[in-house]
């Protein structure tokens, strides 16, 4: 049922899209974290930010993935612009949402505590506030990595130069050749679950004094 | 109460008309905190008590300036807080809040050492001084050091909230329900360890408590206050229990307020009862002549080095031979000086012989205390402000009284 002959065959091709696949997500994921953690500290401190950017958020993400890379076309050409725009927008929406909880879980005692025994806004946020919202920012990293992972196969649409993984499982799918399809669905599969697990791993070493996974960090009221 | 401190470390903190109104449309309605005005001596600790909502949270945080006052001010060693940078002024005042407010993501020493990492002490002396304040609030550092808050019970983060504010060795502290979030046993604990520290300390402490009883027990001034932020009345416990300013404080204060003042008063403050006492082996002809010369009627026996052993009713004693120890068929609870006497009555009530013995560190007699002398001693100080004299004094000396006008003043002692 497989053509094992053919992965044989492949196996450059599998290692260049696979890297591919890795770089493009990397961008997306980079620029997403870089401007929502931006953004985040913005929208945390100013109500009326918070509520606009979360408005927009949420449109965002209501608009099929297929639909916004075919309507950038037109502006952007058959580019990597055109695969990253969208990659970004979907990171932005859900890590901007995490961001801005995170910098808000500080409970109240703890804040309040913070102010009286002196320290300055900026400190705050350095010292409290932003320690307080790491695993809300790498839970928010997990989704967003899971997620971006997925959604670069689609980048294939845009013409062979993209797609990474997806690369093999839109020309299978045109060829009804089954062993290419799964030559680009396992392996993005089993990258999505590795990076899955280092943040886990990542989130355990970040956040010592965090209670073992699945509860939410506490308050010690 | 605590004892007076050897050396006062702390500032002077004076309310002068100090008002908060938080809705500042809503004029002519009473605030959160009305025309409050008080002066705090150094090295004092002064309790701002009353029922939930009266204000007292708002008045503590309007001395670190975490709330600003709408109208007055608030002086530290005579200086105007609203002119110093708020940054500054709150580094130099220990805060300790109801909730604890520790930063979860930091060790304990880490936590400890907040103030002192803020202005900029060199590593090494922040670690020190961490582990100092723990050992010093009855945390070993060895063990508490590296864990986080959340490994910690509740009267354990409490300690933890006492050190922290306590690392800069600031001149005042602000303790906000310090001891609210624990069982009555661990309160009882804490609040005895802090009044200890506090004789070394001698920090100028404003505490907010609901807790009439721990106000008494913890305040050198007792600031009462009443819903809509009016201070009731402002002097020594003492004082508040024997001489209530209004009803609103009588009825505060409670029924018990008699008994209450028991707690404030210890055995060595009464003149004790001679006992008459004889040692085994004495003479019993001659023991029971002196027992009978005296109006209690039982006679009290002790061994060698006067340790009571226990009572002889003056009947049983017999008329020749020599006193023995199966003569003794009862005895009473031993009590010291220090016991308060709240403890020494109830102690008292529970005993065949209703006198209680007292004895020194050796445990050799001193004298007797029975529950008339209590009584007695209770009307001798009802009505009469021997205790806020005492206090007013050391107020006066502290200086500024007289620059504080209206309810700032506890009431004048009562002509003797
Ligand atoms: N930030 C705020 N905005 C508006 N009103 C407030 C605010 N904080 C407190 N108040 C009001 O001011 C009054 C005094 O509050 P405060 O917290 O000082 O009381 P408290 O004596 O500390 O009470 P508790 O014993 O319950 O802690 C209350 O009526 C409260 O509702
Ligand atoms: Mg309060």
């Amino acid at each position: 049922m497989i053509d094992w002959g053919w992965v044989a065959d492949h196996l450059d091709h599998v290692a260049f899209r696979t890297l591919q696949h890795l770089y493009l997500a990397a961008i997306a994921l980079a620029i997403g974290f870089a401007v929502s953690f931006a953004f985040g500290v913005i929208a945390a401190r100013w109500r009326p930010v918070n509520v606009v950017s979360t408005a927009i958020a949420g449109l965002v993400f209501t608009i099929p993935s297929l639909a916004l890379f075919a309507a950038l076309v037109p502006v952007t050409g058959l580019s990597i612009l055109t695969a990253e725009v969208p990659l970004v927008l979907y990171t932005l929406v859900i890590l901007l949402r995490n961001v801005v909880a995170g910098l808000q879980a500080a409970p109240p005692d703890v804040r309040e505590a913070a102010d009286g025994m002196g320290f300055r806004a900026a400190g705050r946020l350095w010292r409290v506030e932003l320690p307080l919202a790491v695993p809300l920012i790498i839970a928010g990293l997990r989704v967003a990595t899971v997620s971006t992972i997925g959604l670069v196969t689609i980048t294939a649409t845009l013409g062979d130069a993209l797609g990474g993984l997806g690369f093999f499982i839109y020309e299978g799918m045109n060829r009804f050749f089954l062993t290419e399809i799964l030559v680009g669905a396992v392996p993005t599969i089993l990258l999505s679950l590795v990076a899955d697990r280092a943040f886990v791993w990542l989130q355990g070493r970040a956040t010592p004094w965090a209670p073992p996974r699945g509860l939410q960090p506490e308050s010690n009221a | 109460m605590s004892a007076p401190a050897r050396h006062a470390s702390g500032a002077t903190v004076d309310f002068e008309h100090v008002s908060k109104q938080y809705d500042a449309h809503a004029k002519g309605t009473p605030g959160a905190v009305n025309d409050l005005s008080f002066h705090v001596p150094a090295g004092r600790i002064c309790v701002l008590v009353g029922p939930s909502g009266c204000g007292k949270t708002t008045s503590l945080k309007m001395v670190n300036r975490l709330i600003e006052p709408t109208a007055g001010r608030i002086l530290i060693d005579g200086v105007d807080t609203a002119g110093r940078d708020v940054t500054e002024l709150r580094r130099g005042i220990g805060y300790v809040i109801q909730q604890v407010g520790l930063f979860p993501h930091q060790t304990i020493a880490q936590n400890v050492a907040t103030v002192p990492r803020l202005l900029g002490w060199p590593a090494a002396r922040q670690r020190e001084r961490a582990e100092e304040l723990l050992a010093l609030v009855g945390l070993d550092p060895g063990r508490y050091r590296n864990r986080y808050p959340r490994q910690l019970s509740g009267g354990e983060r409490q300690r933890v909230g006492v050190a922290r504010a306590l690392a800069a060795d600031p001149p005042i502290m602000l303790m906000d329900e310090p001891f609210g979030a624990v069982d009555p046993i661990v309160r009882e604990r804490l609040q005895n360890e802090f009044l200890r520290l506090q004789e070394d300390l001698a920090k100028t402490i404003l505490f907010v408590t609901h807790d009439i009883d721990e106000a008494i027990k913890m305040g050198d001034l007792v600031a009462v206050m009443q819903l809509g932020g009016k201070l009731e009345q402002f002097a020594p416990p003492a004082e508040i229990l024997a001489n209530p300013a209004s009803e609103f404080v009588a009825r505060f204060v409670g029924a018990d307020r008699g008994l209450k003042r028991l707690s404030l008063s210890r055995v060595s403050e009464l003149d004790l009862r001679p006992a008459v006492i004889a040692r085994v082996g004495d003479a019993s002809a001659e023991a029971r002549r002196r027992s009978a010369t005296d109006p209690f009627p039982y006679l009290l026996l002790v061994d060698e080095s006067r340790r009571p052993i226990g009572w002889i009713a003056d009947a049983a004693i017999p008329s020749e031979g020599r006193l023995d120890e199966r003569l003794a068929h009862s005895m009473s609870p031993l009590i010291n000086r220090r016991t308060t006497l709240k403890d020494a009555l109830s102690m008292l009530l529970d005993a065949d012989v209703q006198a209680g013995i007292v004895v020194d560190r050796t445990g050799a007699v001193l004298g007797l205390v029975t529950a008339d002398m209590i009584a007695e001693r209770m009307r001798e100080t009802a009505g009469d402000a021997r205790f806020a004299a005492v206090d007013l004094e050391t107020i006066e000396r502290a200086g500024a009284i007289g620059a504080i006008e209206g309810a700032a003043q506890p009431s004048e002692p009562a002509p003797t």
